[in-house]
């Protein structure tokens, strides 16, 4: 409990736009038609890539030498990718298709 | 940070909002994704070139040749995949985006544990990235049809409940003790593994959409905690918005479904009798 505080202390500013994004997030979602849920489940996957900004920082942080960290930081850069490539080109194709179905 | 990468992944999260909210009209829904993926490839090219870090030449390759590997095998598999077969794949990416997640916070937990407020991020995104992996995994054998839509765990309540509570306990353990620990590090993966498979194994096939959504809603939470970590905006309202989002649809879908999240999740060893119907 005391960390939960210290944490909100001393990041305020990241306390508020934590908070304020989970009803943005909320509002963003509100009244969707049942055809775009799994689209939209699918381009919602493809956003949770942002995870690979995380695995670049750990490669540009990585020293050289330091093998284990680089080949964690590679594989990661890789997965992360895949998520974000793949996910955004699924989506689209799946949209795609709910065009022509129209 | 450099005010033109803080104003690079601005315009990123604002992307991603405005790309969600398209999403979610049949009209705008394919802008609304080529947004998105524009935001998300502004933010990655702005992450690797614009820093204040000396980086070897050779970082910059191994980074590089990441990207490609993993841009060109991500988007094969997606150009590639059957229509029908879209939902296992997602799940699959899905999975992707966790153990990414978890092998950050691998790295970073062997590298750096200063704080206590550090050291919660790095254990909790290990173990939610792990959880995500193993069971979007799961959720895409069952999918493609590799595993039993229902199998059953003798006396699954008090297993999945335990392991529960040994991750919790370990997680607690670790922070509270700081430090490098490789030993009760991969216990800690080991245990996020075991959860996800546990927790996705007893819902039956039908249901999983919902547990994809809500695993993908997992991911989401797990990329806003590795952006605490590097105190980075673009990986914290993204992740933010994913995991809320992923909630609300979530519940969407069960709505759509006739059914609850809670019947979903728990309704597996309970409503024996409609499921072995399906089957």
């Amino acid at each position: 409990m005391n960390q939960l505080i210290e944490f909100i202390r001393d990041n305020i500013q990241i306390t508020y736009i934590l908070i304020l994004s989970i009803f943005v997030g909320i509002e963003v979602i509100k009244s969707i038609p049942a055809v775009l849920h799994t689209p939209l489940m699918s381009g919602a996957n493809a956003l949770s890539g942002v995870v690979i900004v995380g695995a670049i920082l750990v490669m540009l942080h990585s020293d050289p030498n330091d093998y284990l960290a680089l080949t964690l930081g590679f594989l990661a850069v890789v997965l992360g990718i895949l998520n974000v490539v793949g996910g955004f080109a699924v989506t689209h194709r799946m949209l795609q298709m709910f065009k022509k179905k129209k | 940070m450099s005010v033109l990468l803080s104003v690079i992944y601005l315009i990123a999260t604002v992307t991603f909002v405005v790309g969600l909210n398209k999403l979610g009209h049949p009209e705008t829904a394919k802008k609304g994704n080529l947004i998105a993926a524009a935001g998300m490839g502004l933010a990655i090219i702005g992450t690797i070139f614009i820093h204040d870090l000396q980086v070897p030449i050779i970082i910059y390759i191994l980074i590089g040749a990441a990207i490609l590997i993993g841009s060109i095998i991500g988007w094969l598999i997606a150009v590639k995949v059957e229509m029908t077969k879209m939902p296992e794949l997602v799940s699959l990416f899905n999975g992707f985006g966790g153990a990414s997640a978890t092998l950050i916070g691998v790295v970073e937990f062997s590298k750096n544990v200063d704080s206590t407020m550090q050291a919660t991020t790095i254990v909790s995104g290990i173990v939610i990235g792990a959880i995500t992996f193993s069971g979007s995994l799961i959720a895409w054998g069952k999918l493609n049809g590799s595993l039993k839509s229902v199998i059953k765990i003798p006396q699954y309540n008090i297993v999945n409940n335990l392991v529960f509570i040994s991750i919790i306990a370990l997680a607690a353990y670790m922070v509270a003790i700081g430090g490098y620990n490789p030993l009760f590090l991969y216990g800690l993966l080991a245990g996020g593994l075991v959860y996800g498979i546990l927790f996705v194994l007893p819902i039956g096939g039908a249901d999983m959409p919902v547990v994809i959504s809500l695993l993908n809603s997992l991911t989401g939470i797990a990329a806003a905690i590795t952006g605490i970590l590097y105190d980075n905006m673009v990986m914290l309202v993204g992740g933010i918005l994913v995991g809320s989002a992923g909630i609300i649809l979530t519940i969407a879908m069960c709505k759509a479904m006739n059914r609850t999240l809670s019947s979903v999740i728990f309704g597996s060893f309970t409503a024996t009798n409609d499921i072995s119907g399906a089957n």
